[in-house]
């Protein structure tokens, strides 16, 4: 893979994520071992820079960067979002200015990383822009979906949630799609992002709003092989998108009773959810704990992924590519 | 003052004639044969313009500009959007009011009107705002900016909506004594917030853009035309960018209802895919809309619907476009191109002949404004605002020639049809292929 940058799940091919997910598999195993540190980035410099509120995504970067030995520095802030602020091209011009390697950026506006690839010489990785994308979530969560249910092709996964608000639908929809998986997106109408009945259409995945029926779907073959419930972004829910967080629940969460019904039928079905987990709300405490809940893999996988994924844009310029 | 001799152009497209500019008046059009060079003829100073092959018609005028003094003139002056102006074949700007301080009072107005006579290449007609500092709250002084040297007759709180209805009928019978007009911006501020950047649809969908739907705008149309209606005063529509809100113009113009509108180069040009590569160049308010709508604004201002094309001209500072898309300024260049745009859009396809062209750049947009001496047929008498245009050259947009200064340029590489090649004003010389008075040595048009 001679790929620069990672901004977009759709820069990459198929190949391209599994190669990355095969890598991150050996990575997984180098994260089990007595010593966890390898050389493979020995004297390269790779920046977090959040401009944006992360726990998981900003630890899971700085682990990973510092098992495969690069030097890697955190940079936070929020900063940059107003026109009397400094702008931020001056911000990461400044950045790179100190010779930096790759630039790990989270930020609260679409498509700053983007931006920021056309003004900057440094490979810069998407780590979440806005409500645009969050590539690494996605692959993360495809590794931990194939190690529960092998290969992804036909396989169906819904992904339940505040749709319009979500980064990591638009990146999952993309990169499960690449890897064959059919997947339906379930939202009440006002949590749909805008223009989706053209957007699913080309893109060959479903919509609903209707919870109930796409978890029991009439024919067996439709039913989900796993269920990925997205956080509900109370800090976004200014604008009064459902009427209370009781009526979110009864139509969209996957509460006790909805679990029951779907175990009678599958009983190790996957359950994902990006995290961080509103309980009670999306998910109920009994889902997010359950035996077939991936949630703790998600976050384990997060730092064999971005390994992979540092591994795959910055080692293979000083040696041959996985 | 010299004497200009404009030889062979095409007037508004049509027949070739000679047109003899003397004290700034038009004094004479047709065949003025026997002069064919510069020089002294009768004792005075003659310029003689070869223009064969050249179109002229009158000069342009332009309802919506920022012109951004005071206050940001960083990104603009008076004197370089003027600059901007005559080169791109304006004769006329109307400077919107919201420059810090805003354009809320009599002083203000005429400290506009004064820059733009000191600046001197085109004629600057202040906009007052309708409320005070634009808050959308109280009128602004509307009588006493009507009463100054400014005579200001058109007001708008352009960049925001006059959203609070009582507001917006109180300024359209307020204003009736003094015939004014109110330029509206078209924004529901509940359906498409100050964040809104993107045309809802799929494109706002996938790229996680803040969303502005159509309907935010229309609207607002809807109930201004049924509050001119209601008053008996005239609304004129900012920058019409919907399909629906053709229809409901449409509609109120079949009823009598006095609304006008205006159509920018860009929503003509430009489509919301653009929005693709996060470049905020081509941030604008309101968005870049998909071809539906464009096809639909595009073939109002062929059937006259819209009556006029307005550049909404909004110069910035390099760093306040240099944030991310959600973060930047709205707003792109558009005095010296949209001429050459219109031709693109409009001229070349045979949509719009020259003539009815200088209708929709200089006819309707002088007559909405009520401003005199612009807008003119060219014709003896009448005072020699002009534009001369090659209608068969192209040009390549760079934004590093531009008049003005910024360079927030959305056509900059872009290779468009008929430069201007000369503006007059009352007979002067303002700019030449680009340059304007002062850059060019003025024996360079002879």
């Amino acid at each position: 893979m001679t790929r620069k940058h990672l901004l977009s799940s759709a820069d990459l091919s198929r190949d391209e994520v599994e190669a990355i997910l095969d890598t991150a598999a050996s990575m997984h195993d180098v994260q089990r071992r007595e010593v966890k540190k390898i050389p493979t980035l020995r004297g390269r410099t790779v920046i977090n820079l959040f401009f944006e509120d992360s726990t998981r995504t900003r630890s899971s970067f700085e682990i990973a960067g510092k098992w495969m030995s690069a030097d890697t520095i955190n940079i936070t802030g929020k900063g940059s979002s107003t026109s009397k602020g400094e702008s931020l091209r001056d911000t990461v011009k400044t950045i790179c200015a100190m010779a930096v390697d790759a630039l790990v950026i989270r930020h609260s506006a679409s498509g700053a990383c983007h931006q920021v690839a056309q003004w900057v010489d440094a490979s810069v990785i998407n780590a979440g822009d806005g409500t645009h994308e969050h590539p690494t979530q996605a692959l993360l969560d495809a590794y931990t979906l194939r190690q529960r249910l092998g290969s992804l092709d036909g396989r169906h996964i819904v992904i339940v949630g505040d749709l319009a608000h979500s980064r990591v639908f638009r990146s999952n929809v993309i990169t499960l799609g690449r890897l064959g998986a059919r997947v339906t997106v379930v939202a009440p109408p006002t949590l749909m992002p805008s223009g989706i009945g053209d957007w699913s259409a080309r893109d060959g995945f479903a919509t609903s709003w209707d919870l109930d029926q796409t978890l029991y779907a009439a024919s067996p073959g439709d039913r989900p092989d796993a269920v990925m419930m997205l956080r509900v972004q109370r800090e976004r829910m200014s604008g009064g998108f459902f009427p209370t967080e009781r009526e979110y629940t009864a139509g969209y969460g996957l509460t006790r009773e909805r679990l029951t019904r779907l175990y009678a039928a599958t009983p190790d079905l996957p359950i994902l959810h990006p995290g961080p987990m509103n309980r009670g709300l999306e998910i109920s405490a009994e889902a997010a704990d359950a035996t077939s809940s991936a949630i703790l893999d998600q976050v384990s996988a997060g730092v064999a992924v971005r390994m992979a994924v540092l591994y795959h844009l910055l080692a293979g310029e000083t040696e041959a590519a996985a | 003052m010299t004497d200009v001799l404009i030889k062979g152009a095409k007037v508004l497209g049509d027949n070739a004639a000679d047109i003899l500019v003397r004290d700034g008046m038009i004094a004479q059009i047709g065949s003025i044969g026997s002069t064919r060079s510069s020089g002294e003829r009768d004792g005075a100073r003659l310029t003689v313009v070869d223009a064969d092959g050249l179109v002229v018609l009158p000069g342009l005028v332009d309802l919506h500009t920022h012109l951004r003094e005071p206050g940001r003139e960083d990104a603009e002056t008076v004197a370089s959007g003027s600059a901007a102006a005559a080169a791109g074949g304006f004769t006329a700007v109307l400077a919107m009011a919201n420059t810090s301080p805003v354009t809320d009072t009599a002083e203000a107005a005429e400290r506009v009107l004064d820059l733009g006579r000191a600046a001197g290449l085109v004629d600057v007609q202040p906009i007052g705002a309708v409320s005070k500092g634009l808050a959308g709250a109280e009128l602004a002084e509307l009588g006493l900016m009507a009463r100054s040297r400014a005579a200001v007759r058109v007001f708008s709180d352009d960049g925001r909506c006059v959203h609070d209805a009582r507001l917006m009928r109180r300024a359209l019978d307020y204003l009736k004594p003094f015939g004014g007009v109110i330029s509206q911006h078209a924004q529901d501020p509940h359906l498409a917030d100050g964040t809104a950047c993107c045309h809802e649809g799929e494109v706002s969908g996938r790229l996680g853009l803040p969303a502005w739907p159509a309907v935010a705008e229309d609207v607002i149309v809807a109930r201004d035309v049924q509050l001119a209606r209601h008053t008996g005063s005239r609304v004129h529509v900012a920058h019409v960018s919907t399909a629906a809100s053709v229809e409901i113009i449409r509609w109120a113009k079949a009823q009598g209802i006095a609304v006008t509108a205006e159509v920018t180069p860009h929503h003509l040009a430009l489509g919301t895919e653009l929005l693709a590569g996060y470049d905020p160049v081509f941030k604008v308010n309101p968005p870049l809309r998909p071809d539906a709508d464009r096809a639909a604004i595009l073939a109002a201002l062929v059937d006259g619907t819209i009556d006029a094309v307005a550049t909404d001209h909004a110069p910035h500072a390099r760093h306040d476009k240099e944030h991310a898309f959600p973060d930047a300024a709205f707003g792109m260049l558009g005095l010296e191109t949209a001429l050459a745009v219109l031709a693109e859009v409009a001229v070349r396809p045979g949509l719009l002949t020259w003539a009815q062209l200088a209708q929709r750049m200089s006819f309707a947009p002088a007559r909405i404004a009520g401003l005199a001496g612009h807008g003119r047929p060219v014709a003896v008498g009448e005072p020699a605002n002009l534009v001369l245009l090659d209608p068969d050259a192209t040009w390549t947009v760079d934004r590093a020639a531009s008049q003005s200064l910024s360079r927030n340029n959305p056509w900059h590489g872009r290779t468009l049809p008929a430069p201007v090649v000369a503006t007059f004003l009352r007979g002067e010389c303002t700019a030449y292929r680009g340059r304007v008075r002062g850059q060019f040595d003025p024996e360079e048009i002879a």
